[in-house]
């Protein structure tokens, strides 16, 4: 009897071994003439696992966790074939804690389905939202999508519904949509692995948008340092378009919707979204002064939906279930899921899509189980590299929107990087200036130049020049950046560096009753 | 004497204009154009531009100016191999700057470098995505994740 082995194709598991692992399944299985199957499938996201290899047996599939190709010929003796124990084994996959406590909407296919197949897709419930959404009229879409209160996960959290209203409104012969993926927050890689591991989900929620703004046209902005995301999608734009689920004539429903996939080339600013418009229409990525919206003048001046990869593919459940059964999830006004993403020191580190207020503790400690080597978690960065630094008392916060902007602090596009006691915050303010003097697209001075003022007094601050005369002095920069700059990037680099100073004083080498102060 | 302009190859002008016409020479398909120029020439040689530039029917200096925006081009050939190693956050919670220092070291040049013999470039990255398994870094377009210091000897020396 046919057995089926899944070995993600995923990046990273790739990047632990998973293509030699599959090879030498493959070959030791053809040497030892058994019969069986493997699916290149995606990742569960439960990083640490990788590369996570599974098993079909009639109880469930069982998962053998950080195979390495030495391990093959002992995982043959062991009968992994039939869910043999092994020291890797991890048991039943969808019974491991970390994956059963979630409430996955977005992720639900994560791990399950072979990426590229639309037979897969179809079986797990895909294109359900797209098929309600081609027998309505534009208007009902947006209402639908509006009344799910569902907000912008790319760092924003505008809400999409509102978004798309005003495009659905503007009248116009040719409307655009456009998907930022351009995913350059450090501790975040929930996009990568929608777009490796379930892409005909973004294609599903970028044909809505288009149904539901009117807009024939779309483009998904990947960046460079994504390359098997952009294979993928090339891939399943492709093999949807041929199978009329994109292209002209959707599915005999007289609708079209052409998309193309456009590389980014290693700007961090272009995840802004008019840097991204920018550079999309072929320029440098600079960012634009805001109005005119995107939404009224965007790409090539034409009424644009922009969203972020999870905002696009929350869509397809919220249309398929229904606005309601969507917005049940989450508190107050952050409603659904969000998939949050767990990296840096951890020990679990991975994707825990749950529905918004879970605290901060249950992320890092419930589920990533804390700094490795049972080393004391010291700060935890919210949000990327803009999101603030929260200290270890600081864990029970709740993570919504509100609470979390109550706070100082930001959602972002939900990354969350754990760090232990060895690090040494100053260093970490001084380098969220020196990656915004970086990234920086030069166009406004407290972004262009504020940043590198920035690294400078740090410097001071670190070398024990005037302390408190360059903090006081720092923290006026800050003030100038947050309110001067045009946009995010400049706008919001003061919140790790004065989160760190305020919250770490020590490691400035300032007093600590500063902190005090602050509180 | 003035020193003469070095020029391109024609084979290398075939290049560059038939990447160009296979963008239908559409001026917003400047990055997927450079991309392409790269991939195939190892860089993207100054006097390309000027070739891009009527294509598209763009200035040289605009062609000029994206070239230089995006970290991803370059004007001058890299190393036979590039490690792109990440400096981002995540990777820094997990040991990252020790494995950077232990390549400098290793390899003898610093971030943004090519080593003397032109074999290895060694470049900064702000993140890939991997961050749960960190220090992270893409090495010849092939990812890698939780290296260690101890283990970049033996990552060089798979690349020499």
């Amino acid at each position: 009897m046919m057995v089926k082995i899944f070995i993600p194709r995923d990046m990273l598991a790739k990047a632990l071994g998973a293509d030699a692992v599959a090879e030498a399944i493959a070959k030791a299985a053809q040497f030892k003439k058994l019969d069986v199957q493997i699916i290149r499938n995606s990742s569960r996201g439960m990083a640490w696992l990788e590369p996570l290899v599974e098993v079909e047996t009639p109880e469930g599939r069982i998962g053998y966790g950080g195979v390495q190709p030495a391990d093959v010929e002992s995982l043959f003796a062991a009968n992994f074939l039939a869910g043999g124990r092994h020291r890797l084994g991890q048991g039943l996959v969808e019974e491991i804690q970390f994956l059963k406590n979630q409430n996955r909407l977005t992720f639900a296919r994560a791990g399950i389905t072979d990426p590229l197949s639309l037979d897969d897709y179809i079986a797990h419930g895909g294109f359900a939202g797209l098929k309600k959404a081609l027998a309505m009229k534009g208007a009902d879409i947006v209402k639908e999508v509006v009344e799910s209160g569902l907000r912008g996960r790319g760092g924003a959290g505008f809400p999409t519904g509102i978004k798309w209203k005003t495009v659905s409104d503007a009248t116009c012969a040719q409307k655009y949509v456009c998907c930022n993926a351009d995913e350059g927050d450090s501790g975040t890689f929930a996009d990568r692995m929608v777009m490796e591991g379930d892409p005909f989900m973004l294609i599903e929620g970028l044909v809505i948008a288009g149904l539901a703004g009117g807009a024939t046209k779309g483009y998904i902005y990947i960046r460079s340092e994504y390359p098997d995301a952009i294979a993928t999608m090339k891939e399943a734009i492709v093999i949807a378009t041929q199978n009329h689920w994109l292209g002209e004539n959707i599915q005999h429903s007289g609708k079209t919707f052409i998309l193309e996939v456009r590389r980014g080339a290693g700007a961090y600013i272009c995840g802004e979204e008019t840097a991204m418009l920018d550079s999309l229409e072929g320029k440098r990525g600079v960012v634009r002064a805001k109005p005119p919206l995107p939404a009224l003048e965007g790409l090539f001046g034409q009424p644009t939906i922009i969203n972020n990869v999870l905002s696009f593919c929350a869509v397809p459940y919220i249309l398929a279930k229904g606005a309601k059964a969507y917005a049940d999830y989450g508190m107050g006004r952050s409603r659904g899921t969000m998939p949050f993403q767990l990296g840096g020191n951890l020990k679990r580190g991975g994707i825990v899509e749950t529905a918004f207020g879970i605290t901060l503790r249950e992320l890092v400690e419930g589920f990533g189980g804390g700094p490795y080597m049972g080393k004391k978690l010291r700060a935890v960065q919210v949000g990327g590299p803009l999101g603030a630094y929260l200290s270890a008392d600081e864990l029970d916060i709740k993570m919504d929107y509100e609470t979390l902007a109550a706070n100082g602090a930001m959602l972002g596009h939900g990354g969350i990087v754990v760090f232990d006691g060895s690090v040494d915050m100053a260093a970490q303010a001084r380098f969220a200036m020196e990656f915004c003097a970086i990234e920086s697209c030069g166009k406004c001075t407290p972004c262009r130049i504020g940043s590198t003022r920035g690294v400078e007094v740090i410097d001071k601050i670190i070398a024990g020049e005037n302390r408190m005369a360059n903090a006081a002095l720092l923290e006026d920069l800050c003030t100038t950046m947050t309110d001067g700059s045009l946009c995010a990037m400049g706008g919001l680099t003061p919140m790790p560096v004065l989160s760190a100073l305020t919250k770490f004083p020590e490691d400035f080498g300032l007093p600590t009753h500063k902190k005090i102060a602050a509180e | 004497m003035i020193n003469p302009v070095p020029t391109l190859s024609p084979a290398a002008e075939r290049a560059v204009v038939s990447v160009c016409n296979s963008y239908h020479n559409k001026p917003d398909t400047l990055l997927e154009i450079l991309h392409d120029v790269q991939e195939q020439l190892g860089h993207v040689p100054e006097q390309s531009l000027p070739l891009i530039a009527a294509a598209l029917n763009l200035s040289r200096a605009e062609v000029y100016g994206v070239v230089t925006f995006y970290h991803d081009f370059h004007l001058n050939p890299k190393g036979q191999h590039v490690i792109k190693i990440c400096r981002a956050e995540a990777c820094q919670s997990a040991g990252g700057f020790a494995v950077i220092a232990a390549l400098e070291n290793t390899l003898q040049i610093k971030l943004g470098e090519t080593t003397a013999d032109g074999k290895i470039t060694l470049e900064a990255v702000y993140c890939l995505g991997l961050c749960p398994m960190g220090p992270a870094a893409l090495i010849d377009g092939k990812p890698k994740a939780a290296i260690k210091p101890d283990n970049v000897i033996a990552l060089v020396k798979e690349l020499a």
